[in-house]
């Protein structure tokens, strides 16, 4: 039975979009998979040691359920985005969810192969040194090399 | 049943209790039985996934009490 491969290509840094890579990443790793995620633009900020400033906004995000009808000018208020991220980590909690934190962890220890986009590391002037360590830093050329050969490759 | 090792991953949701469950079997004997009990109910069709996609077997998937009891076998 030759390994199963996957590529996800995580772009995207609130906290609504932070779960989706990880919790993918970490099931086909738990059922086998051979797992590389390339974290690109705003995936970068899944790869920051602290990621507690990984939020989300109420604001034009109408799909997300709200337990109130909120027009948007209120969503746009101070504090709102503060509250709205709150919120759903208690959601998050309160339903046995595991925190990002906990859930880039576990990838790790499965040993899903972190790679960073060196082009929107640089363009965003990001320091590595916020960057959890084991992370490669490579292009999208090089993340063809696993991508091409992957049964599964997904976009984030 | 018979079992060697037991984990209790009740109030763990997606992906959580298959990831807890690799992790449990990896350090098992082949032929040893685990026991999982759950609370999540995607659990029933995640366990039997894991078993078909990773070679390990499923004994039995029951419910009791409101949780979800798995016996794996690992291959």
């Amino acid at each position: 039975m030759t390994t199963k491969k996957m590529a996800i290509i995580a772009t995207k840094g609130t906290l609504d979009m932070a779960y989706p890579p990880f919790i993918l990443a970490s099931t086909a790793a738990a059922l086998g998979y051979e797992v590389q995620i390339f974290f690109t633009f705003y995936g970068l900020q899944l790869l920051r040691k602290d990621l507690s400033d990984v939020m989300i906004s109420p604001l034009a995000n109408p799909a997300m359920p709200m337990p109130i009808p909120m027009p948007v000018f209120v969503q746009m208020l101070p504090g709102m985005e503060s509250m709205a991220t709150m919120m759903m980590k208690q959601k998050l909690k309160k339903h046995g969810v595991a925190s990002l934190e906990e859930l880039r962890e576990m990838c790790l220890d499965m040993d899903v192969k972190f790679v960073a986009c060196q082009m929107t590391v640089d363009l965003f002037e990001f320091d590595k040194a916020e960057f959890i360590g084991n992370v490669e830093y490579a292009g999208a050329s090089a993340f063809f090399g696993f991508a091409g050969e992957t049964d599964i490759c997904l976009f984030v | 049943m018979n079992f060697d090792k037991e984990f209790d991953a009740s109030g763990m949701s997606c992906p959580l209790p298959i990831v807890k469950t690799k992790k449990a079997l990896a350090d098992m004997e082949s032929g040893k039985v685990l026991k999982v009990i759950a609370t999540d109910v995607g659990a029933v069709k995640d366990m039997q996934a894991f078993a078909d996609q990773t070679g390990n077997t499923l004994l039995a998937s029951s419910e009791a009490g409101g949780k979800f009891v798995f016996f794996m076998k690992k291959k």
